[in-house]
């Protein structure tokens, strides 16, 4: 893992904020100071009082919570750079209030060999200004067929093993993969979709994909691979995280899965808690996403489970593709859209107006996918890494993606107006976005 | 030399050996004791002895065999017998004989002993019921290899003194392995403490039932051992569907230095051989002075002398 702590880095105190940290729960006026690249104090005596010889930044009562984590980032790096590169990927993420990134193995080639997994870390050591880990292919070439050496990318830092964009559709080699991981306690993300049931399909199958002549794809389809795989994590034992669920139907496996004693998890992407099918409306590509958008209540589903706590994780899925490969008739389009810039503003609409209370809302994006992924980030205590983010939580803004700082511009959320604006983004406790910005914010290297 | 007749084995009365399991300690105890005798027996200039003149062994293998075959054909030549190998590779059953019907055929052939590895498990077994003449089972499937487990443990006993109390790591793939469930049942019996090390995927079902203590973490399953018995690891089940790779394979299950090193200082090395040196075990580990692999080679004949000994002592004797 890059080792961003720059022990000379001045310390720096960030006074008059609203300190939130959704671990423990605080929501209180306070402040936190930065030494060497980790919180070495914080609370409420900081919101007046900047120790001696430290800079001072006044968040002037905007809120300040640990940088957001995001577990599906997608990239072109290797093999795609002209979509996104790790370095284009971070500085989006840095605007958006992301700290660490966890990025997919769907590359070319794919992250299935321990010089790759070493080859991401050495890039994003010199070229990214966020924390970047990587998951490694839980099959050769994820063809869903031979199992990766797990042990050895492990050990070479892959974070958590995934299948990609591909579900395993073969459950015997699902089962094998389950059962090697949980020798070495790695985590398996699966993109859960019936490989044959999703087959050619390019939106939710219902009435919409009728009227529109779309071949559809029926929720059931990720409800059989879903319940399939908690099946085989009851008998294996292994560790498991369904990556981005869709349905009510597959939050229910997921809960009984979790009251059954099973170690499962599941993640939703910013994309299906907010848009739904109808925003596709004529052939909209830019909403063509994986899973489909579903129907509205599905939508509804999602965000009564994330209020519940049944949701453990929010991911952008941000997977950047360029114009070539979305400009094209509906069905042949390319799936994916990119969401590290808006991740948190996008959601913060569910705070101000769909009742979803902002502490819940930022575990999903911080201390959550921090504990899945054994990470020391995402939390506000003294000894964690520095990585802090302030924003405001009210200030609305016109997406415009010719200002967004993605390589690819496929945002589902372009002309929206949307409300909350990241000011300052401190990974290891340097700064590394600024709004409005400032020259020398923009790099550290 | 001028035995003219078997000797029995006290606790051994079966016309067959098809398992280890349900063996007594006693028969397994005579049978080691008549092995020992045999290895002696062996390492003079004379080898030959006739307790089994005039009596005539098959060797019916099924699956192809180096080892065990020519280890049998020498135990019983070297007990005065006659031996025939049959190469079923291209015989009859390749023009879709059943096995019962090759059974058959053989025993009108009146022979007294038929040594049989199969591919199938409980193939020697259904043989075994139809014949008239003794059954030793030379493996069948991933079921029973019953003179491994037996010369394995002649290999201990020799070395250590004693089998009782010592602690056996048995290593690899455990779940396609006739010889471990050969030696887990024997080496259960004689009391010693057995454990089982492999990853899940080369675990067998329910492994707390079959009497071991299981280890997927290779480092902790041959702490303190004093038998590290490596198995071999088949090639097809290395490409991805049990094992992702033999560098995989060989950096967590491997037997290395560094992984001996956590077992007791004396510990012996064993493997049933052929090894796959740098996937399941170091060359230099095989070729040590620990490692008692070419002790289980001698004997291997011995004990397979002392089974066609007890089993043919209960053959009618005119």
């Amino acid at each position: 893992m890059p080792d961003f702590t720059d022990r000379n880095a001045p310390s720096t105190v960030l006074i008059n904020a609203r300190v939130i940290d959704p671990e423990s729960g605080r929501d209180e006026p306070g402040g936190v100071l930065v030494e060497e690249g980790v919180i070495a104090d914080l609370g409420p005596h900081l919101r007046r009082n900047a120790p001696p010889h430290t800079e001072v930044y006044d968040c002037q009562g905007h809120v300040l919570c640990p940088g957001l984590i995001d577990m599906q980032v997608f990239t072109g790096e290797p093999g795609y750079e002209h979509r996104e590169t790790l370095k284009t990927a971070s500085h989006a993420a840095a605007a958006g209030g992301v700290t660490t990134m966890i990025v997919m193995p769907d590359t070319k080639p794919v992250i299935d060999q321990v010089a790759l997994v070493d080859f991401i870390q050495r890039r994003a050591r010199d070229n990214a200004v966020v924390h970047v880990r990587t998951m490694a292919a839980m099959t050769k070439g994820l063809e869903g067929k031979e199992m990766t050496e797990i042990g050895l990318l492990q050990r070479a830092g892959a974070i958590a093993f995934s299948n990609g964009k591909q579900s395993i559709g073969n459950t015997r080699t699902m089962q094998q993969v389950l059962l090697y991981a949980k020798d070495f306690d790695a985590l398996i993300v699966h993109h859960t979709e019936d490989p044959d049931l999703s087959q050619n399909a390019s939106m939710n199958a219902g009435e919409l994909a009728s009227r529109l002549g779309l071949p559809g794809v029926h929720k059931v389809a990720e409800v059989i691979t879903l319940e399939r795989d908690l099946r085989l994590v009851e008998r294996t034992g292994a560790r498991y995280h369904a990556a981005t669920i869709s349905c009510a139907e597959s939050i229910a496996a997921v809960q009984s899965a979790k009251a059954r004693g099973l170690s499962v998890t599941c993640g939703v992407s910013i994309n299906h808690l907010i848009l739904n099918e109808n925003d596709i409306g004529p052939y909209r590509t830019f909403f063509k996403v994986r899973p489909p958008l579903r129907a509205p209540e599905d939508r509804e589903a999602l965000v009564e489970a994330l209020i519940e706590g049944a949701i453990d994780v929010i991911v952008s899925s941000h997977d950047p593709q360029d114009v070539d490969l979305k400009r094209q008739p509906f069905s042949e389009a390319a799936d994916g859209a990119i969401g590290l810039e808006t991740l948190l503003p996008v959601a913060l609409r569910l705070h101000h107006n769909g009742g979803v209370d902002l502490i819940t809302l930022l575990r999903a994006m911080t201390c959550q996918p921090a504990k899945l992924l054994g990470l020391e980030q995402g939390r506000l205590a003294k000894g964690a890494p520095a990585d802090l983010i302030v924003f405001d939580l009210g200030q609305p803004w016109v997406v415009d993606r010719d200002l967004l700082r993605s390589r690819s511009k496929n945002s589902p959320f372009d002309e929206s107006t949307i409300q909350g604006r990241v000011l300052r983004t401190l990974v290891d406790g340097r700064t590394v976005h600024q709004y409005p910005s400032v020259e020398h914010s923009q790099s550290r290297s | 030399m001028t035995e003219k007749t078997s000797a029995p084995a006290p606790g051994f009365s079966d016309r067959h050996l098809l398992t280890c399991e349900g063996l007594s300690v006693e028969a397994i105890t005579s049978l080691l004791n008549l092995a020992d005798r045999a290895a002696e027996g062996n390492r003079r200039v004379n080898k030959k002895r006739d307790v089994l003149a005039g009596r005539t062994l098959i060797n019916l293998f099924f699956e192809t065999s180096t080892r065990t075959q020519s280890s049998f054909e020498l135990a019983a030549k070297r007990l005065g017998a006659d031996v025939m190998n049959m190469n079923v590779a291209t015989s009859s059953v390749q023009k879709g004989e059943t096995l019962l019907d090759t059974a058959m055929t053989l025993n009108a052939m009146r022979p007294d002993i038929i040594v049989v590895r199969h591919y199938a498990a409980g193939a020697v077994k259904l043989l075994s019921e139809k014949v008239d003449c003794c059954v030793v089972n030379a493996g069948d499937g991933q079921h029973q290899h019953p003179t491994q487990a037996l010369l394995d443990l002649l290999t201990i006993r020799r070395a250590k003194g004693r089998i009782e109390g010592l602690v056996v790591a048995i290593c690899g793939d455990i779940r396609h392995s006739r010889v471990a469930r050969s030696n887990i049942d024997v080496l259960n019996t004689m009391e010693a403490n057995v454990r089982i090390v492999a990853p899940s995927t080369l675990m067998p079902s329910a492994p707390e039932r079959l009497g071991v203590k299981a280890f997927t973490n290779m480092w902790d399953g041959v702490a303190g051992a004093d038998i590290v018995m490596m198995l071999r690891l088949q090639r097809e089940r290395m490409q991805g569907s049990f094992v992702p790779s033999t560098r995989e394979f060989y950096h967590f299950y491997g037997l290395d230095h560094e992984k001996l090193s956590r077992a007791k200082p004396d510990a012996l090395v064993m493997h049933p051989g052929p090894m796959n040196r740098g996937v399941e075990i170091a060359s230099t580990i095989a070729d040590h002075t620990r490692s008692v692999i070419q002790e289980q080679v001698e004997m291997g004949v011995a004990v397979r002398m002392a089974v066609l000994e007890a089993v043919a002592h209960q053959l009618p004797k005119s």
